[in-house]
């Protein structure tokens, strides 16, 4: 039975700023980074397949580039991964990405459980996980803070994070699951890892090798489209600087939040 | 692979839909929200206001949803939609949706909304702009404009999707503002039942372990007091928790302080934790590194307590005091008290 992780390669900030001529992000000195949310994904695969065996596979889609994300998912742990990458995937927002997951998800067969991590940094969206899900037509659970495999029937036993308090749940594979940061702590590559991985192949796939419709792929067949892009509007700059004994700044905090109604 | 984001031509679809939350019999602050958006936006293009509810048990709250705006509440009560089932819901909503044909469905950014809409909006082959922080009808097109922040806030991005109804958000929390409730006012009530082909009975229950403190759903929070590696350790969270209990607020941690072990990752905030947008946020011994900032941007009033005036929090607050949280903290709290 295979593990799939799904991972992404992110801008190395979450904050990003804009040419204040073109309106476009500058993206240039900006590292790129494995989405860190991933890492406890990836994580969480490691340690199922170190427990009950099977095939852990990362995938990624995404521009060549997102090949390098691949090869520290192998660092980690992975046995095998697979880059998806097609100029006809560019512009695909998260409905056509998670068809274009989901397919190669189905062209890899045989695969029980898909790990996602909570959300990118740089989209912040956390809707690939469940569309995924939905494209395949599997049980998913998201805000997942604990995991369990049973020996007896592989189902999983997972708890969830909710607003109010955490739920536990069982659910049969095949399943999607969203990972939050609290389930694990992601271990550091070795060099060992690191070397096997940048001599490992990243196979790539395009629309035809996962058996995508083209006609739903990229960004012709995203339902949202981005009319605007700008920065978020300015704070309120009349700030003020209060520098004196600690019984004054208190005093003048404590009129200030009196004045609002704070207190 | 049945669903063809193709296949959903502009049909006669009419009315605004938010998704009301109930959890342990109240509903979700962001439900009435909710409420508040759809009935702005319905002003602008007018259309029926509906408030879909699925639970068990939720009868005595349909009221509270007609006061805050709702022209006509859906319900489905069912036991197993007492809790969080993603398969049943998403089969149940995307019918619903099939059925009634509303332009527009609006759900909390909650754990639930977030898991629900994206499962739904991908079966029912229709767009989904998360988190949003503004929502307004294009005068032009009467298309949805969903205005919400990407890359931790840095930037906002506007986007629509009404080639593909019905149009769907997630909301963040907190951001918009709730009507007036009208005492006494009423609305329709439309009854559905769950189907058997809806019950996909995939998922079991195991057990429901509400949360202890009042560390979680801080996103709420008008007033969060957040620690930072100034802090120096768990006695220095101690203090923010006796001012905080003094205020009323809440607890929050950066990233340094709750690697260092003195606070739970649950009150994290920054990118790699939660985004918050309390009235009042108090940084003490934040240094402001931007993966925190990020986090806490949207605040209305920020306030910071750092010995260092050159502090990157300094320069975002409105209110930077120069100086040592230790020292002032203690001093506030005797002014506060009676």
């Amino acid at each position: 039975m295979k593990i799939v992780v799904c991972i992404k390669q992110v801008p190395g900030v979450s904050a990003v700023s804009l040419d204040p001529e073109t309106k476009r992000l500058v993206r240039e000195g900006v590292k790129s980074i494995l989405n860190p949310f991933d890492l406890h994904a990836l994580e969480a695969g490691v340690r199922l397949k170190e427990r009950h065996g099977g095939e852990l596979v990362a995938i990624s889609m995404g521009p060549p580039k997102a090949e390098q994300a691949l090869r520290e998912a192998l660092a980690l742990g992975a046995d095998q991964a697979v880059l998806l990458c097609d100029k006809r995937f560019a512009g695909s927002d998260t409905w056509a990405t998670s068809y274009v997951l989901a397919r190669a998800i189905a062209t890899l067969g045989n695969v029980g459980l898909v790990i996602c991590g909570k959300q990118a940094i740089d989209g912040d969206t956390a809707q690939v996980g469940p569309g995924i899900a939905a494209h395949l037509g599997w049980p998913q659970a998201t805000g997942v803070t604990a995991l369990e495999v049973a020996a007896d029937d592989g189902s999983l036993a997972v708890t969830r994070q909710q607003d109010g308090g955490h739920d536990r749940l069982r659910l049969p594979p095949p399943a999607v699951l969203a990972v939050f940061k609290e389930l694990n702590q992601p271990r550091v590559p070795r060099l060992s890892g690191w070397l096997a991985a940048e001599r490992a192949p990243v196979p790539v796939w395009n629309a035809e090798a996962i058996g995508a419709d083209p006609a739903l792929v990229g960004l012709n067949a995203s339902p949202t489209r981005v009319v605007r892009t700008g920065p978020p509007p300015p704070r309120n700059k009349d700030s003020r600087r209060i520098e004196t004994t600690p019984a004054a700044a208190a005093a003048q905090l404590f009129h200030e939040l009196r004045r609002i109604a704070a207190i | 692979m049945k669903v063809d984001p193709h296949s959903n031509p502009r049909q006669s679809h009419q009315g605004i839909w938010i998704l009301a939350e109930a959890h342990q019999g109240r509903l979700l602050d962001v439900s009435l929200e909710l409420l508040g958006s759809a009935a702005r936006l319905a002003a602008q293009r007018p259309q029926p206001v509906w408030a879909v509810l699925f639970g068990h048990g939720v009868e005595p709250l349909i009221p509270t949803l007609w006061e805050h705006g709702a022209d006509t509440v859906l319900a489905v009560d069912d036991p197993a939609l007492g809790w969080f089932n993603d398969e049943e819901q998403a089969a149940l909503l995307g019918r619903l949706l099939r059925q009634h044909r509303p332009e527009i469905l609006l759900a909390g950014a909650s754990a639930v909304g977030r898991a629900l809409a994206p499962r739904v909006a991908v079966a029912e082959s229709c767009g989904l702009t998360a988190d949003c922080t503004g929502l307004e009808i294009d005068p032009a097109s009467g298309a949805l404009l969903q205005t919400r922040p990407a890359f931790g806030g840095s930037l906002m991005a506007t986007i629509r999707s009404d080639a593909f109804l019905p149009q769907m958000a997630t909301v963040r929390p907190g951001v918009m503002k709730r009507l007036d409730p009208v005492p006494g006012r009423r609305g329709g009530l439309v009854r559905e039942s769950l189907r058997p082909e809806e019950r996909r009975g995939l998922k079991q229950l195991l057990e429901w372990l509400p949360s202890s403190g009042g560390e979680e759903g801080f996103g709420n929070a008008s007033f969060i007091i957040t620690g930072g590696r100034g802090m120096r350790g768990a006695e220095g969270f101690e203090l923010l928790r006796r001012f905080a209990a003094k205020v009323g607020g809440a607890v929050g941690a950066t990233r340094a302080a709750v690697d260092a072990g003195w606070a739970p990752y649950a009150i994290q905030i920054g990118q790699t934790g939660r985004t918050v947008q309390p009235r009042i946020y108090l940084a003490c011994g934040v240094s402001g590194q931007i993966q925190h900032l990020v986090g806490m941007q949207g605040s209305d009033l920020i306030i910071a307590i750092n010995p260092d005036p050159a502090a990157p929090i300094m320069a975002m607050a409105d209110i930077a005091i120069v100086g040592d949280a230790f020292a002032i903290l203690p001093e506030l709290i005797a002014l506060i008290q009676p």
